[in-house]
């Protein structure tokens, strides 16, 4: 029998690794796997506030997320300069500031997460935001391919790039605050790109890809638990490298 | 006079960030004319068939007397489908055609049933060129926007895809807007020519219209054109 913590932790990262790899499939196809990382490393300043006060580190995620995002919209528009670089201004600076205020003993919890103090109602939450968030990207998933097919292609038939744009990078931001729970601000960019790439060796058309992600992102979920219980290690660490021993094996598979 | 149009453009002038690409362009189509729009490279040519398509601002009016409007961008800008394991099947799905429909299509340019579940990135050349064409034909438009539907490939690819659109032109009697830098494609399908370099150079039936002057203005000095005489 397991036990009912050990049941909330699968539960709970079987469904944000599913919708990370989900997702993850669609970030592929824009070039933009990398971006999960400085995204998770804008999150630390939001993970510090809510480990110092004793509130979720998703919410504080999720909120320093929207504020970052903001405020490298409002350079944007003031200095012209690239995203990329403003982006990086940013999350470096988000990085230095979370330094200065986090507590010593919780640095491990904030870098690589820490799923040992779940509660029930934390991991119904986690389920149920991922089930919205797979939901949303079922939704756009196939006007989000026809745009990065060709976006002429896609406006040309009435899709309209800056609608679907928004509710993916609403999305990423969703996922990027699941996933922190699991694997901590610095690794959120191997959840989302780890499955897709392993699902991008193995399928043979669009739907064996976009479902292939899911079940890499929550097969290496389930089995980085598990390793977790067995061996006591980290349990974002423990799904990450799960999912790297899923991808080498997909490498090894593909037909060249 | 009372010409059938199918799509009439009075004064369109397109600016992009500080540059005016488009200045105070006019011309007409009518229903089953081929418009060749003919330019080099940075003319404003796939400006203009955005312009057309509604897809950037402009300033002037665009009016289309046509209803169902299927556009293609050149073939080396649909590279991306190296990048996902997309099939004949998933090209259709974002279409929303149906396994039936889209399998006609196949065959209307000469593809078997097989190709429908290949991957895009595992077909030929060629067989990508006729797909595109089926692609946008699936629904049945009235009016075809080409850009450079050859750019990237061979002279026998860019006559399988001649042959192929003059084939349906008379079959469906489509209106065909085609976008080349490619002068022999105007002699072989062109009812009208538009040169086009940020202005209307010149535009006509290209007997009239492609005179050595306007095709020094176009392409710059020294550029002369030479009529086959088996055509």
């Amino acid at each position: 029998m397991i036990g009912e913590k050990l049941f909330l932790a699968i539960l709970m990262t079987a469904s944000i690794g599913a919708a990370a790899g989900y997702l993850g499939t669609l970030m592929l196809s824009k070039r933009m796997s990398l971006v999960g990382g400085p995204l998770g490393h804008l999150t630390l300043p939001g993970i510090t506030l809510a480990l110092i006060y004793g509130f979720d580190v998703s919410i504080g995620a999720f909120l320093m997320l929207v504020f970052a995002i903001l405020l490298i919209w409002l350079f944007e528009k003031r200095t012209k300069l690239p995203l990329e670089t403003l982006t990086a201004v940013v999350f470096s600076s988000c990085v230095a500031v979370a330094f200065l205020f986090l507590p010593s003993e919780e640095i491990e919890t904030a870098l690589i997460g820490d799923i040992s103090q779940l509660s029930p109602v934390t991991a119904f939450l986690s389920v149920l935001f991922s089930a919205t968030v797979f939901l949303i990207i079922r939704i756009i998933y196939k006007k989000m391919v026809f745009l990065a097919v060709s976006e002429d292609l896609a406006k040309s038939e009435g899709i309209s790039p800056d609608k679907y744009n928004l509710i993916y990078l609403f999305a990423v931001a969703l996922v990027v605050g699941l996933g922190i729970r699991i694997v901590g601000s610095l690794l959120t960019a191997a959840i989302v790109s780890i499955p897709a790439a392993t699902s991008r060796n193995l399928s043979n058309n669009m739907n064996q890809y976009a479902y292939g992600g899911a079940i890499a992102g929550g097969l290496a979920s389930v089995l980085g638990i598990v390793m977790y219980q067995l061996f006591t290690v980290p349990a974002g660490l423990a799904i990450i490298l799960t999912s790297a021993g899923f991808f080498l094996l997909s490498a090894a598979l593909k037909r060249t | 006079m009372n010409k059938d149009l199918a799509l009439v453009v009075k004064n369109l002038s397109v600016t992009l960030g500080e540059q005016k690409i488009i200045e105070n362009l006019s011309f007409e189509v009518e229903r089953g004319e081929t418009l060749v729009v003919l330019g080099p490279n940075g003319a404003g040519k796939t400006t203009l068939l955005r312009a057309l398509l509604g897809i950037i601002p402009y300033e002037g009016e665009i009016l289309w007397r046509v209803e169902n409007k299927s556009y293609l961008p050149p073939t080396e800008l649909l590279q991306r489908r190296e990048i996902l394991p997309l099939t004949v099947e998933d090209f259709y799905g974002l279409k929303g055609v149906a396994k039936q429909a889209a399998q006609d299509s196949l065959r209307s340019v000469g593809l078997e049933d097989g190709v429908y579940k290949k991957k895009m990135a595992h077909l030929s050349t060629g067989q990508f060129q006729r797909l595109s064409i089926a692609w946008a034909l699936v629904d049945k438009p009235d009016t075809l926007l080409f850009d450079e539907p050859t750019s990237g490939i061979d002279i026998g690819g860019a006559e399988t895809i001649y042959s192929l659109l003059h084939e349906f032109w008379k079959k469906y009697n489509l209106t065909i807007i085609l976008v080349t830098h490619d002068l022999s494609v105007v002699w072989e399908h062109a009812d009208n020519v538009l040169c086009l370099n940020k202005q209307g150079v010149c535009y006509g039936v290209p007997k009239k219209a492609l005179t050595t002057k306007n095709l020094r203005q176009l392409y710059g000095v020294g550029v002369k054109y030479y009529q086959h005489k088996n055509l």
